[in-house]
C-alpha cells in the first residue's frame, strides 16, 4: 500500500470549488451570449474556457485501441459512443450536442498521461471518459488534478483512491467482494477458502480484503491457501494439485488476461467439475468468457454489479441498442456497462449544476441519480464512487450468466475500508 | 503432513509427477523449433511466438470450418488442424527466410531486430484479421476431460495429447537430423558452412528448409497450446521468455541439450511451485539458471563446432 493518495488528492470542500469557479467567471463573460432559447448562454455554462460553443460541447474518449489492453478496452469505447449518440438523439446536454475526440492510450501508461494532457490542455475537453487498468488511471490522475479535468473511470478496481477529478463508475473492491463472500458462506455453507490471483495490485488488494472478511466476519471460516502467479502465466497444473490437496469449499479466483483462459481450461482438463466444486471469481465478465469458452467455465460463480442477462426494463432496452450499434455478436460485460454510465452521469450532473465548469460538476456530482442505468439504479456518493447493487451470477455454457443473487439494497462504496487494510 | 491420508498424498504425488511431465512436454514443444533454427544458422528468431500463434489460429479456423461444413468429423478435426498448422507456419517460414533472413546471415544482431519487427507486424496482422480479443477455440469434448486412473488420480487428457505430440515430433526431428541424408547435410553446414558449400551442398536450400521446419514445429506447438492456453494476437509473447530460457540453458545447437534443459527447468519449477508460491518459484528458477550460466556460459551441452 505504498501509493496511498496524499491529502491533495482528497476532495476539496464544495465551498472552495464554488469560489474557484466564481474567480474564473469574468473571462468567460466576455464571450457574447448568442444562444438558442432552450439552451443557456455559453458564457453562463462555461466560465473556464472549455471547448463549449453555442451548440456543441467537446468531450474526450481515452482508451487503448491497440496493444494488449485493446482486448478489454474495446467494449468500453463502444459503450461510451453508444451513450453519447443516445444523449445527442435526445437533444444533448444543456442544449448542446456532444462531440467526442478519441485518443489511443496504446496499452502504455506514459502514453495515457500524454494523451490526457492533450485532451485537457489542447482540446479543452469538458469531460474525459477513459482508462481501464489501475496503472493507466494512476498515470493520468496527476494530469487531471493539475489541469483540473474530469475523468469518468469505468473499471472495478482495488479502491484506496478518491479524487475530486474522478468519478468511479465501476465498483471498488469492498462493494464487489463482501456481498459475494457473505452469499457463498450462507448459501453454500462454505468454511474453507483458497485465494488465487495474478500477481499485481488489484488481485492482491482484493484478496487481502477477502481474507480479512473471511477471518473476521464469517463464522468458523478460514483461508487454507493464498497464491499469486505472474501475469501471463500459462501453467496451472501444479496449483490445481495444491487446491486438490487442501480440498477448499470455495476457490476464490482473481486471475486475469491470457492466464484466465489457461486456468479454466486446465481446471476443466484436470477433472474438476465446477458444478460440484464451488468457484467464485470477480475477474471474469462475459467478455472474458469469449476467450475462455463457455463450456470450460460453466458452473462457476462470478460476483459483480452487472450481467448482460439482467432482467429489468432499462437493460432490456440497453442490450438491443448496443447490439444494433455494434453487431449482434457483441457481448456486454460489467465494465462495458459501467462505461455506459459515464456520459449519462456527466449529462445529469451538468444539468443539475447548470454548467460545464469542472469545479461545479465535481461539486454537483454527489447525490446524482441515474434511474435509467442498465444495472437498475445508481447514485453518486460523496466520495465520487457509485452506490450500486452487487449480484452473483452463475456461468452457463453459452457464455452468459444466470443471476442467482442480488443484494437487497445498494452497497455503499468504501474506498478506504477500516479494518481491511 | 498432518490431516492428509496416505492415499491422498500418494495420488497428489502421482498427479504432480504428471504435471511436471506435461510442463516438460510443453517446454520441449516450444523450444524445439527455436533450437533447430538457432543451432543451424545462428539466427535468433524473435518472431517464434507469432509462428506459434499462427498455428493456434489455424486450429481456430479449422474448428470453425469443420463445425460448419462437416460436423460429423468434429471429434477428430484436431489432427487435421495440427497438419494444417505445420503447413501454414512452414510456408510462412520459407517466405520469411527468402524475403528477410537470407539477406542478414552475415549480420546476426540485425536478424534479432528484423525478426522482432516481424513479430510486431505479424501481431498487427492477426489483430486486423481476427480482432484484438481472444478467440475461443472449441475442442471436441473428449479432449477436454480427465482420465480417471484410480478413484483419486485424475490425469488431464489434453496433457497426454501434448505429451504424445512431443514424443512424435522429437523422434521425427531426431530421425531427420541424425538418420537421414538431408540431416547429414544440415549437420555438415552447421559444422563448417564454407567447407560444406565446397563439397557441393546447397547451403541456401538447407537453410531455407531448416528455417521452415523450425517454424512449422512452432505451428504444431501453437495448435497443441489451444488446449491449455489462450489464443490472441499477443499470446505468443507469453511463451517466448520460457522458450529462450530453455534454449539458452540447454546450450544452443544441441537437441539433447534442449531436452535436458526443458526437463530440468520444468521439474524444478513444478516442484518449487508446489512447495512455495508461484511467483517465488519463478524467481528461484531464474536465479538458478542465471547462476549456472555464469559458471557455464555455453549452456548444459554443446556441440564441437569449428568456427
Amino acid at each position: 500500500m505504498t501509493d496511498q493518495p496524499d491529502g491533495s488528492r482528497r476532495m476539496l470542500t464544495q465551498r472552495r470549488n464554488v469560489l474557484k469557479g466564481l474567480a474564473a467567471a469574468p473571462a468567460g463573460m466576455l464571450v457574447p451570449a448568442i444562444a438558442r432559447a432552450a439552451a443557456p448562454a455559453t458564457s453562463a455554462v462555461n466560465t473556464t474556457g472549455l471547448a463549449v460553443t453555442d451548440d456543441t460541447v467537446t468531450v474526450g474518449i481515452l482508451h487503448s485501441i491497440t496493444g494488449t489492453m485493446a482486448i478489454s478496452e474495446t467494449g468500453s469505447v463502444e459503450a461510451e459512443k453508444l451513450a453519447i449518440s443516445q444523449i445527442n438523439a435526445q437533444g444533448g446536454v444543456l442544449g448542446r450536442k456532444i462531440k467526442f475526440i478519441q485518443e489511443d492510450g496504446a496499452s502504455d501508461w506514459p502514453t495515457f498521461a500524454e494523451k490526457a494532457k492533450k485532451l485537457l490542455v489542447g482540446d479543452k475537453c469538458a469531460a474525459v471518459f477513459g482508462c481501464w487498468t489501475s496503472a493507466s488511471r494512476k498515470a493520468v490522475l496527476p494530469v487531471f488534478e493539475q489541469y483540473n479535468g474530469m475523468l469518468y473511470y469505468p473499471t472495478f478496481y482495488e479502491g484506496l483512491e478518491e479524487s475530486k477529478n474522478v468519478i468511479y463508475t465501476g465498483q471498488e473492491a469492498t462493494q464487489q467482494i463482501l456481498a459475494g463472500l457473505d452469499w457463498v458462506s450462507k448459501e453454500k455453507g462454505a468454511k474453507t477458502y483458497y485465494l488465487l490471483g495474478s500477481d499485481y495490485i488489484w488481485p492482491r488488494t482484493s484478496n487481502k480484503i477477502a481474507r480479512k472478511h473471511i477471518e473476521n466476519h464469517l463464522k468458523d471460516s478460514r483461508v487454507v491457501g493464498e497464491e499469486y502467479y505472474p501475469l501471463g502465466h500459462t501453467q496451472f497444473n501444479t496449483v490445481i494439485n495444491k487446491i486438490r490437496l487442501k480440498k477448499p469449499d470455495v476457490i476464490y479466483a482473481i486471475v486475469v488476461g491470457g492466464s484466465n483462459v489457461a486456468f479454466y481450461k486446465q481446471l476443466k482438463a484436470a477433472g474438476i467439475d465446477l458444478h460440484k466444486q464451488t468457484l467464485m471469481t470477480i475477474s471474469v465478465t462475459e467478455d472474458e468468457i469469449l476467450g475462455i469458452g463457455g463450456e470450460n467455465i460453466a458452473g462457476a460463480y462470478a460476483c459483480m454489479k452487472y450481467f448482460q442477462s439482467l432482467k429489468n426494463p432499462n437493460n432490456e432496452k440497453f442490450v438491443p441498442a448496443f447490439k444494433a450499434m455494434w453487431g449482434a455478436q457483441s457481448v456486454i460485460g460489467d465494465v462495458t456497462q459501467a462505461a455506459y454510465l459515464g456520459p449519462w452521469l456527466w449529462k445529469l450532473t451538468a444539468e443539475k449544476a447548470g454548467s460545464f465548469d469542472i469545479d461545479k460538476i465535481a461539486a454537483a456530482s454527489p447525490g446524482i441519480e441515474f434511474k435509467g442505468a442498465p444495472e437498475g439504479y445508481v447514485r453518486i456518493h460523496q466520495n465520487h464512487h457509485l452506490w450500486s447493487k452487487t449480484r452473483v451470477g452463475r456461468a452457463r455454457t453459452d457464455g452468459q450468466y444466470d443471476v442467482v443473487y442480488e443484494t437487497p439494497g445498494l452497497m455503499e462504496p468504501n474506498p478506504f475500508p477500516k479494518g481491511y487494510q | 503432513m498432518g490431516g492428509y491420508s496416505l492415499t491422498d498424498l500418494v495420488s497428489i504425488m502421482a498427479m504432480q509427477g504428471f504435471a511436471g511431465l506435461i510442463l516438460f512436454s510443453v517446454f520441449v514443444l516450444m523450444a524445439l523449433g527455436l533450437a533447430i533454427i538457432f543451432g543451424q544458422m545462428g539466427v535468433i528468431n524473435m518472431a517464434h511466438g507469432e509462428f506459434l500463434i499462427l498455428g493456434a489460429y489455424m486450429t481456430y479456423i479449422c474448428s470453425h470450418v469443420v463445425q460448419t461444413y462437416a460436423p460429423a468429423l468434429f471429434p477428430v478435426y484436431f489432427f487435421a488442424a495440427v497438419l494444417l498448422a505445420f503447413g501454414a507456419s512452414f510456408l510462412l517460414g520459407i517466405v520469411v527466410e527468402w524475403l528477410l533472413i537470407r539477406h542478414l546471415y552475415k549480420r546476426p544482431l540485425d536478424t534479432l531486430l528484423a525478426t522482432w519487427g516481424l513479430s510486431l507486424i505479424l501481431q498487427q496482422i492477426y489483430r486486423s484479421i481476427f480482432g484484438a480479443r481472444e478467440v475461443g477455440v472449441e475442442l471436441p469434448p473428449w479432449m477436454m476431460g480427465a482420465l480417471q486412473a484410480t478413484d483419486t488420480i485424475q490425469i488431464p487428457i489434453n496433457g497426454l495429447i501434448v505429451m504424445g505430440l512431443t514424443v512424435i515430433i522429437t523422434i521425427g526431428v531426431y530421425l531427420l537430423i541424425y538418420r537421414s541424408r538431408w540431416g547429414k547435410q544440415i549437420r555438415a553446414v552447421t559444422g563448417n558452412r564454407v567447407m560444406a558449400g565446397a563439397v557441393g551442398i546447397d547451403t541456401d536450400r538447407i537453410d531455407r528448409y531448416t528455417f521452415g521446419i523450425g517454424c512449422g514445429i512452432a505451428g504444431v506447438a501453437g495448435a497443441a497450446f489451444t488446449m491449455i492456453g489462450s489464443t490472441s494476437p499477443t499470446a505468443g509473447q507469453l511463451y517466448i521468455v520460457d522458450t529462450f530460457l530453455v534454449v539458452v540453458f540447454g546450450g544452443a545447437a544441441s537437441l539433447l541439450g534442449t531436452i535436458a534443459s526443458a526437463f530440468t527447468i520444468s521439474q524444478a519449477r513444478s516442484t518449487l511451485e508446489f512447495f512455495l508460491s508461484g511467483s517465488m518459484a519463478q524467481v528461484l528458477v531464474l536465479l538458478t539458471v542465471v547462476g549456472i550460466l555464469m559458471l557455464r556460459p555455453q549452456g548444459l551441452f554443446t556441440l564441437k563446432v569449428r568456427r
